[in-house]
């Protein structure tokens, strides 16, 4: 009699797991046949990939934009990683009683603060000062996005560093302090060995973050679509390419080149997802 | 680890917390000290009486009230729609899926989390399109569109919350109720997700606040810059993120640029409202599973 509300609930639980994954396959599929005229043309997608951009002579690749992409989210990783790092272990290790909860609210605020607002202020703010200082181009370039993107994606990182830091069960860290272990140690030999999923989730989601959002490249980097040779180059992400070509006629080549963009996009994002696990399962092997 | 180490860890995380703060206050003080002039009734409602707009008696011109309303509409259908789908998901992952399903459960939904909202808003479209020539004519890119695409957007974030919260509570925690006879279903229920409340709502946090703030999901299904008031879940509205991104491109007159900064100050006012709205219920709740324990 226990058993029938038993299984009723798990198949409960179960059937939104499943339409979830479905549509997640799902949203593959769609582009796949919807880019498909793109790709039998193009022969291949991987030529797709390698092919350079110039309608003019029926070249829809879109190396270029996976060039801006790549760029412009691993230089804001670079950027926010330590930042992110250094905040959560001023909140979570150092502890320091009012200016770590204070940072603690901060961040938390500012997962609420909108992409665009840090576009926006971008535009008028951030984009000025980079054409100043490097007296080139417009001042819209991978830097500027770039820095902009590290602040966006800090909150994320620092959120799931501290979260995880915290999850570590207190009798450890109690364990290393009856050994004499200073904060330091404590965080270095027990907290972030223990932590380690917590920050590669948030790593994953923050890289993921970077590569993916569209508002903070399409409006600082530029969206000249050019293979970028500096840091100061305007350059075009794959998500801005898709915003970008949205407007035009969508039976048009040049329209079909945004679905090689999207499945592009999720493949990165497939890579990115299965590059993380092979090394947290790798972490687990060792314990 | 040495002294100095130990110092130079903690210099460096006090210059990150510092950097962090100073560079979100100098960003929000910027946008209030250049939009703080745009801030009055007219913005938000145009020449309409405030009391006609709000009862929808009036149409707003030239006011960002059809914006605010979209936005809000949009951030309700969306929570409203991946919550349950997304606490379901969360709840079979941590305390059901085993083993082999468990790995591919937990693949797909990394990938869920990972897929940049532009992709998913391009496939909205797409289904958008799909259904137009296939099934009925009256169908474009609309508010329902952009709300089912936003609550696949923001369903990693409620699953993840819940499971990961679950999945850390202590084995004493987990096995007390089953201990004094409790079936598996009463354990989730009573004992282990009101114990995992503080992290659930902490996802349901980011999932408001990005459905909130999403531009590049609604501007592929259904946003537009001047729509008024939505007059069904299927027609076109206005959002405030996307009229702030329309005006740093097109604004035409200082004028104009000033309405851009309000309208940013408005949704920054907006989102966190929101946040503290949620940090009131997320305390009341902590509050009441404590002294029902």
């Amino acid at each position: 009699m226990i058993n029938i509300p038993e299984k009723a609930a798990e198949k409960l639980f179960l059937l939104p797991t499943v339409i979830s994954i479905a549509i997640t396959i799902g949203i593959f599929g769609f582009m796949l046949l919807l880019g498909l005229p793109l790709i039998i043309r193009g022969g291949h997608f991987l030529n797709l990939l390698a092919q350079s951009w110039a309608p003019g002579s029926g070249l829809y690749g879109i190396y270029p934009m996976i060039v801006g992409s790549l760029s412009i989210a691993s230089l804001s990783l670079v950027f926010a990683f330590p930042l992110s790092l250094g905040c959560s272990v001023l909140i979570s290790v150092v502890g320091h009683e009012v200016f770590g909860r204070f940072l603690r609210g901060v961040v938390q605020l500012m997962t609420g603060i909108p992409t665009v607002i840090y576009g926006f202020v971008g535009v008028f703010l951030l984009v000025p000062r980079i054409r100043e200082i490097f007296q080139r181009g417009s001042g819209m370039c991978i830097l500027s996005a770039s820095l902009m993107l590290a602040v966006l994606i800090s909150p994320t990182m620092i959120l799931f560093f501290t979260d995880s830091f915290d999850h570590v069960p207190k009798s450890y860290g109690q364990a290393a302090e009856a050994l004499g272990a200073s904060k330091g140690q404590k965080f270095l030999y027990v907290t972030l060995p223990c932590a380690w999923r917590g920050v590669l989730t948030g790593l994953i989601l923050a890289g993921g973050r970077a590569l993916g959002d569209t508002l903070i490249a399409l409006m600082l980097a530029g969206n000249a679509i050019q293979i970028p040779g500096s840091v100061l180059d305007s350059a075009r992400t794959l998500t801005s390419h898709i915003a970008l070509v949205f407007a035009a006629d969508y039976e048009s080549l040049e329209f079909k080149s945004i679905f090689a963009c999207g499945m592009s996009l999720y493949l990165l994002a497939t890579l990115l997802v299965l590059g993380a696990r092979g090394l947290w399962h790798r972490n687990e092997g060792e314990k | 680890m040495n002294r100095l180490g130990e110092k130079l860890l903690i210099a460096f995380s006090w210059i990150s917390g510092i950097t962090l703060v100073s560079v979100v206050f100098f960003i929000v003080g910027h946008l209030i000290f250049k939009g703080i002039r745009a801030i009055n009734l007219k913005l938000i409602f145009g020449e309409t009486r405030p009391l006609d707009a709000l009862l929808l008696r009036k149409q707003v011109f030239h006011g960002l009230f059809p914006a605010m309303m979209g936005t809000f509409l949009l951030v309700v259908l969306s929570v409203g729609l991946a919550a349950p789908v997304g606490l379901a998901s969360g709840i079979y992952l941590a305390e059901y899926a085993q083993g082999k399903v468990r790995k591919i459960v937990n693949f797909f939904f990394d990938i869920l989390a990972t897929i940049p909202s532009i992709v998913i808003g391009l496939t909205g479209f797409s289904v958008a399109v799909f259904l137009h020539q296939h099934y009925s004519k009256q169908i474009y890119p609309c508010l329902l569109i952009s709300s089912l695409s936003l609550s696949f957007l923001v369903l990693p974030y409620i699953i993840r919350s819940t499971q990961v919260s679950l999945e850390s509570l202590p084995l004493n925690t987990r096995l007390t109720a089953l201990a004094l006879g409790g079936t598996r279903v009463q354990n989730i229920l009573y004992v282990l997700v009101p114990q995992s409340l503080s992290g659930i709502l902490s996802g349901l946090i980011l999932a408001i606040g990005r459905c909130a703030e999403d531009t590049a999901v609604i501007m592929l299904t259904g946003v537009v810059a001047t729509a008024g008031l939505p007059r069904s879940v299927l027609a076109p509205y206005e959002a405030l993120p996307f009229y702030i991104y329309y005006i740093s491109s097109e604004y035409s007159s200082p004028e104009e640029l000033l309405t851009g900064y309000g309208a940013s100050i408005i949704l920054l006012i907006i989102c966190m409202t929101l946040f503290l709205f949620a940090f009131i219920v997320k305390r009341r709740i902590i509050w009441q599973t404590f002294y029902h324990l």
